[in-house]
């Protein structure tokens, strides 16, 4: 992608969302989910047109896990590490990932095609383990479903 | 029964069950039902709760709702075949949904309508008492609205457990001419999930508490911070609040009155200190989310330096219902200064988690095992984590406390959101007490040092008596640590984190210091024959 475009797409996202109070968290919510990340040049740009400081807007992008700075795979799996889901084994869920595609929490397949994440607590602690795949939850999910979720997700 | 009206079928759109595959078990009723003679209508209502149950589905009989559950697809052609839509036997039947003991005995008030409804249909929502609380306060001056919520009991759910009423007669006493009310819809805490289901099951019910809130504290505008963990809450609530605006139930002049108040949805970017209020506030004015000190409290400074009312989605889904019925009626419920019902969630390994909503003074053991049925693994319970991952680690010779505010925090406890999280004899609880200090170094808004350090130390302290190096030296550093944490931290963040780790120590010393022992025997418990799981 050339850099036009993506300012561009900013100054759209800034226009749209201008009129909010306090703006900047919509706006970096929707250019990751336009771009499927918040790019460092975007950065700079936000502050100029917020009137901000660009430590001010770094400060918030980096603050907030959602953000990320790198695309995401094609396929994201977060996979619920929080208390109810680790008494029904999310320890399990993590070593599967492990195990299977070679991803620890956080990292993102070479070849582009899965993200692992963990993520602490889905609100589904009725039901777990729990994963998120993409925007889809799961609950009450096993090793062995796991495994095939992933195996669909490196080749499609 | 007249054949050419539609049969009702419901299957919940409660993101619980369509984690377990909801959406595929309406997709197969249509289809199914599409080929044979009956109509049948499929509404997708919300969860009662019953969550192990899920997907549950409910088929409207002359006699009430019978459920069957949990249904999976390839169980639909079966239960039709068996006289589904006439509430036909089956294995998977599970009676008049109703009736049944797990929710015939709760006392269900804020969650009267959940499940029982389509979330977003407003008839459903007038049908079933919707409205009736606003349409009284609007009739009323602000100040009796307050004085009811005040003599209602209801204390703020969120976890600090502060009067509703006497936090909105400070907002309603500043002249500023711009307050707001926010309601907090972060829950970040493990084992809670009753926020979500309100906003996913009951959304005009939010939406109703926050406008009976500005009419009496004088506002005119209003925020919910959702987490982004909950896709489908945010989309429910966006959706329930552009149907109340096109209804004027939002808006200028709602209902004909001289209130004009508007909604705004905004979403968290997976950060926990952003259910601190005040960290929540941060963020909303597009800042990072640090907490900030107190004084000056929200109330009279909060959003954008504005008298501010901050309430838990509970605390404001309970407001409609206490001013429909009045406050005596609430207030007779519950225990001590704990009144009215509290809904609590069970959840981790638990055969029967979901939502009990019950009066305050039912007893943990009540909640565990009777409702609960104990452990899903058929294993003993080893302890169970009430009020989040701030909340302490309980053993069974705890479990007749009974749930009140102040009982808790007497046995160095808290109730918090009303999380009942169960674990099973397999559990490590060094691994918990490890888990805990890790999760504050990751969450700590880093604004104080006693957590955004201490966290981390508290990590490193606890890798070190695992691995066997002077424990009783290491316990006490420990001690230290946790002491210098409470007492030291600006927010209950770093304050509450030593709750789990000293109740584990406390209650669970074996795991620490006799832990060469005791893990043995935890593995051959975990990998062996199971003995006796009953003792
Ligand atoms: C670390 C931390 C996390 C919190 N998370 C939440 C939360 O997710 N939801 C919530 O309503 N309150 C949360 N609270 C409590 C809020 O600060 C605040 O007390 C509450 O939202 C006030 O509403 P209430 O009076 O209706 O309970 C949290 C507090 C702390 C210290
Ligand atoms: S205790 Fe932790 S989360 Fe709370 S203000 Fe201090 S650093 Fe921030
Ligand atoms: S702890 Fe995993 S969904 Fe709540």
């Amino acid at each position: 992608m050339s850099d036009v475009p993506v300012r561009a797409a900013i100054s759209a996202i800034v226009a749209a969302h201008r009129g909010q109070r306090g703006a900047l968290l919509p706006i970096l919510h929707a250019i990751q989910s336009e771009l499927g990340h918040v790019p460092q040049e975007c950065v700079a740009q936000l502050a100029d047109e917020l009137n901000l400081s660009r430590a001010d807007v770094h400060g918030v992008v980096s603050f907030y896990h959602d953000f990320r700075r790198e695309p995401a795979g094609r396929t994201t799996v977060r996979i619920c590490r929080a208390e109810a889901c680790q008494a029904l084994g999310a320890d399990a869920l993590v070593a599967c990932a492990r195990d299977r595609v070679g991803l620890a929490p956080g990292e993102t397949a070479a070849d582009g095609s899965v993200t692992v994440e963990q993520v602490f607590c889905l609100g589904n602690c009725a039901l777990g383990p729990s994963i998120q795949v993409n925007d889809a939850l799961h609950g009450r999910v096993s090793v062995d479903r796991l495994r095939s979720i992933l195996d669909e997700a490196v080749s499609p | 029964m007249a054949s050419n009206s539609p049969v009702t079928v419901y299957v919940p759109r409660d993101s619980a069950a369509r984690s377990v595959g909801a959406d595929a078990v309406a997709d197969a009723l249509r289809q199914a039902a599409a080929g044979r003679d009956r109509p049948v209508e499929v509404v997708r209502n919300g969860s009662r709760g019953m969550l192990w149950l899920e997907p549950l589905v409910e088929v409207a009989t002359p006699a009430g709702r019978v459920g069957y559950g949990p249904v999976a697809p390839s169980d639909v052609e079966g239960l039709l075949s068996a006289g589904l839509l006439d509430g036909g036997d089956h294995p998977l039947r599970r009676g008049v949904v109703d009736e049944l003991p797990w929710l015939a005995r709760q006392k269900r008030v804020t969650f009267a309508r959940i499940g029982i409804t389509d979330p977003l249909s407003t008839d459903d929502y007038l049908c079933h008492g919707g409205l009736a609380g606003l349409r009284r306060a609007l009739e009323l001056p602000r100040a009796e609205v307050i004085a009811e919520v005040t003599e209602s009991g209801l204390r703020g759910r969120g976890g600090a457990g502060f009067p509703a009423g006497v936090k909105w007669k400070t907002v309603s006493e500043c002249s500023d001419e711009l307050k707001f009310v926010c309601c907090n819809a972060d829950e970040g805490d493990s084992g809670t999930f009753a926020d979500r289901m309100v906003m996913e099951g009951d959304p005009f019910m939010l939406i109703e508490g926050m406008t009976i809130a500005a009419h009496a504290v004088g506002a005119r505008e209003g925020y919910v911070y959702i987490r982004s963990e909950y896709p489908d809450a945010v989309a429910t609530m966006r959706a329930a609040i552009d149907i109340a605006r096109g209804n004027n139930w939002l808006g200028e002049r709602i209902l004909g009155s001289d209130l004009t108040f508007d909604l705004h949805i905004r979403v968290g970017a997976g950060a926990y200190i952003c259910g601190e209020e005040t960290s929540m506030l941060e963020s909303l004015e597009g800042k990072r989310g640090m907490v900030r000190s107190k004084p000056p409290i929200p109330a009279l400074e909060g959003l954008f330096g504005k008298p501010t009312v901050v309430n838990n989605v509970l605390t404001l889904a309970t407001v409609p219902v206490i001013m429909a019925r009045g406050a005596k009626a609430y207030q007779e419920l519950g225990v001590q200064r704990s009144r009215g019902t509290q809904v609590f969630q069970l959840g981790g390994n638990i055969a029967r988690g979901g939502i009990v909503e019950t009066a305050f003074g039912v007893t943990l053991r009540e909640l565990v095992e009777d409702y609960g049925g104990g452990t899903l693994s058929g294993r003993p319970v080893r302890t169970v984590q009430v009020g989040g991952p701030l909340g302490a680690y309980l053993p069974a010779s705890m479990f007749d406390l009974p749930m009140d505010y102040e009982a808790f925090a007497e046995a160095g406890a808290m109730l918090g959101h009303g999380g009942v999280v169960v674990f099973d004899d397999t559990v490590d609880m060094a691994a918990q007490a490890r888990f805990a200090m890790e999760f504050c170094a990751a969450e700590s808004c880093g604004k104080c040092t006693p957590c955004r350090v201490g966290s981390v130390r508290g990590v490193e302290v606890i890798d070190r008596i695992v691995a066997g190096e002077d424990r009783d030296g290491n316990l006490a550093l420990l001690e230290d640590l946790c002491e210098l944490m409470t007492d030291g931290s600006l927010c209950a963040m770093g304050g509450l984190t030593p709750m789990p780790v000293r109740s584990a120590i406390t209650h669970f010393s074996d795991d620490f210091l006799a832990r060469d022992a005791h893990a043995a025997a935890r593995t051959a418990r975990t990998s062996g024959a199971r003995t006796e799981d009953t003792a």
